[in-house]
């Protein structure tokens, strides 16, 4: 027995549609078998929240008068992108202050930077917008230096590349004699700690191991306010290994999301500092999964138990770009706080915030069984693990050739 | 068993003279160096745990306090601000003393009775809910 988007957003519709979370998923199916569970649930809702990198937002100040087509601007002391008409802008997540120390004092803070600055527009606060222009015929002003907040802006866009990774790495210091400082947090030396950053069970691409309805178009909860998969993600990579269920084995899907900043809040969308390493923005992303079938079921019943993640030394493998893991762990065993690594137990930290990807799911489910949300089928798919897609390093580049004496 | 956790300033006459020794001869007590350092004015600045009988400590403390050395208690000088934290639970694995832990649903839990204010959470904390208190905020005991 199969479902169709129509009859599911029928039953949205009236608000008869039977919506899980993707926690509560694995029990019904564990308690009603998978036959059951998919004659029975319409939707299950699926959250994460945690540092997510590519991201960024396009705004529309508005025109000056005289007008201005602004060629470098700050934005709360943090430079955005303004390589793009007059009065719009790209604010990039781990752009940083312009008058940030970075890591001359190491580990650097990294207390503001494009992160925080989204975090402060959403939250409402006036912000100093710096610029400067050369000055044309039809754009003469050169020079500004005001106040801006979302309200004065036309458009705030968030947009983000790459989100919502599927699956990722675990990370470890296994051969710095030092702490080392990583946009997966603090590594304390001989794997005294091992971090992860996945919601696991509740992560969206986790639950649609092959992407067939997460795909372009697709509506979702993004930052608190309704949002779209736009594309695939950057570095999408859905030829990664798989295990029997279907579930990649390390990093692989990956999606590009847009929505609008006006809308958003900040429990969703915060602004991070990751010590010695940058700034980031924690970005929460709720995607909607239609059980459209016994597959579908079985796909969003996918427990931490399944889900395996590989070790990956931060110290040495990962920054030398060499394909080396130290094993692979499940989610279940990351979340309980120790992991056995080689007989030895490690600690494990987190960098995503399970409670808030909780929180994310429960609010999604509010909406559709409200009924004010209703599921888009994908205009086109995401690239399938069949498909000739692949995530590949940057050709080396050429060697300077030597000057012969 | 009473532990109380404190932050000694001794002053730049004091920090030659065996005031905690005399402590543990006289009342006593244990006491357990957390960290100990002489700041750029040459002025110590301690953290100890007291242990033994709770009039113990405190005559201890009180003692100690006549002595000239500013007391302060550990516990009230980290903050966790929970309008920052996202319980992602990057500080948890960093506190030394277990006084930061994840509960059943996975928020994050700060016990301050175990802190030793070492700091170690607040570096490890992408969202600045770490919050330290400045020396003079603290409570004097």
């Amino acid at each position: 027995m199969t479902k169709s988007y129509e009859e599911i957003n029928e039953r949205i519709k009236k608000g008869k549609a039977v919506v899980v979370t993707a926690e509560e998923m694995i029990s019904v199916v564990k308690d009603r078998g998978v036959r059951a569970a998919a004659r029975e649930v319409d939707v299950v809702t699926t959250g994460t929240f945690g540092p997510m990198c590519s991201s960024g937002a396009f705004i529309n100040v508005g025109h000056t008068r005289p007008k201005m087509k602004i060629r470098h601007a700050t934005i709360g002391g943090v430079p955005v992108f303004g390589g793009l008409a007059a009065v719009d802008f790209y604010i990039g997540a781990t752009e940083v202050a312009e008058d940030d120390p970075l890591n001359r004092v190491f580990p650097g803070e990294f207390r503001y930077g494009g992160g925080h600055l989204i975090e402060d527009l959403i939250a409402g606060r006036r912000l100093r917008l710096v610029a400067r222009a050369y000055g044309t015929d039809c754009y003469p002003r050169r020079e500004l230096d005001t106040e801006i907040t979302i309200k004065d802006l036309n458009e705030a866009v968030l947009v983000n590349p790459r989100n919502a990774y599927q699956n990722y790495n675990v990370a470890v210091n296994a051969h710095s004699s030092r702490p080392i400082y990583t946009y997966m947090g603090v590594l304390v030396p001989n794997m005294a700690n091992a971090n992860y950053c996945s919601a696991g069970q509740l992560s969206p691409l986790l639950n649609d191991p092959h992407y067939r309805t997460i795909g372009i178009g697709t509506r979702i909860f993004l930052g608190g306010a309704v949002g779209y998969v736009y594309w695939h993600g950057t570095q999408h990579d859905p030829t990664t290994a798989r295990n029997e269920r279907g579930v990649p084995t390390g990093g692989a899907g990956t999606i590009a999301v847009v929505g609008d900043m006006k809308k958003m809040s900040t429990e969703f969308i915060r602004g991070a500092s990751l010590r010695g390493y940058g700034v980031s923005l924690a970005v929460g992303i709720g995607i909607p999964i239609p059980v459209l079938d016994m597959e579908m079921a079985r796909y969003t019943a996918v427990s931490d138990r399944d889900i395996t993640a590989p070790v990956i030394d931060y110290s040495r493998a990962y920054p030398e770009a060499r394909q080396e893991t130290l094993g692979q762990v499940s989610y279940a065993e990351l979340r309980s706080g120790r992991i056995d690594l080689k007989g030895t137990e490690v600690k494990t930290g987190s960098l995503s915030s399970y409670p808030k990807a909780k929180r994310i799911a429960e609010t999604l489910k509010g909406w559709i069984e409200a009924g004010s949300f209703a599921l888009s089928p994908p205009a086109e798919l995401l690239p399938q693990a069949d498909s000739s897609h692949a995530f590949k390093p940057m050709k080396p580049p050429r060697r300077s050739r030597r000057k012969k004496p | 068993m009473f532990t109380e956790k404190l932050l000694m300033h001794f002053p730049r006459e004091l920090v030659q003279q065996p005031i905690l020794s005399v402590v543990t001869r006289e009342f006593d007590i244990t006491f357990n160096i957390i960290s100990a350092r002489i700041t750029e004015n040459e002025e110590g600045v301690m953290k100890v745990e007291l242990r033994g009988k709770r009039q113990d400590v405190q005559a201890a403390t009180r003692y100690i306090r006549e002595k000239g050395v500013t007391v302060r208690s550990l516990s009230k000088f980290i903050r966790i601000d929970k309008d920052l934290c996202t319980d992602c639970g990057a500080c948890v694995v960093h506190c030394p003393t277990a006084a930061l832990y994840c509960d059943e649903g996975r928020a994050v839990v700060f016990d301050k009775k175990k802190c030793i204010a070492c700091e170690l959470c607040r570096t490890a904390c992408p969202f600045h809910a770490v919050v330290v208190a400045h020396i003079e905020e603290a409570e004097r005991v």
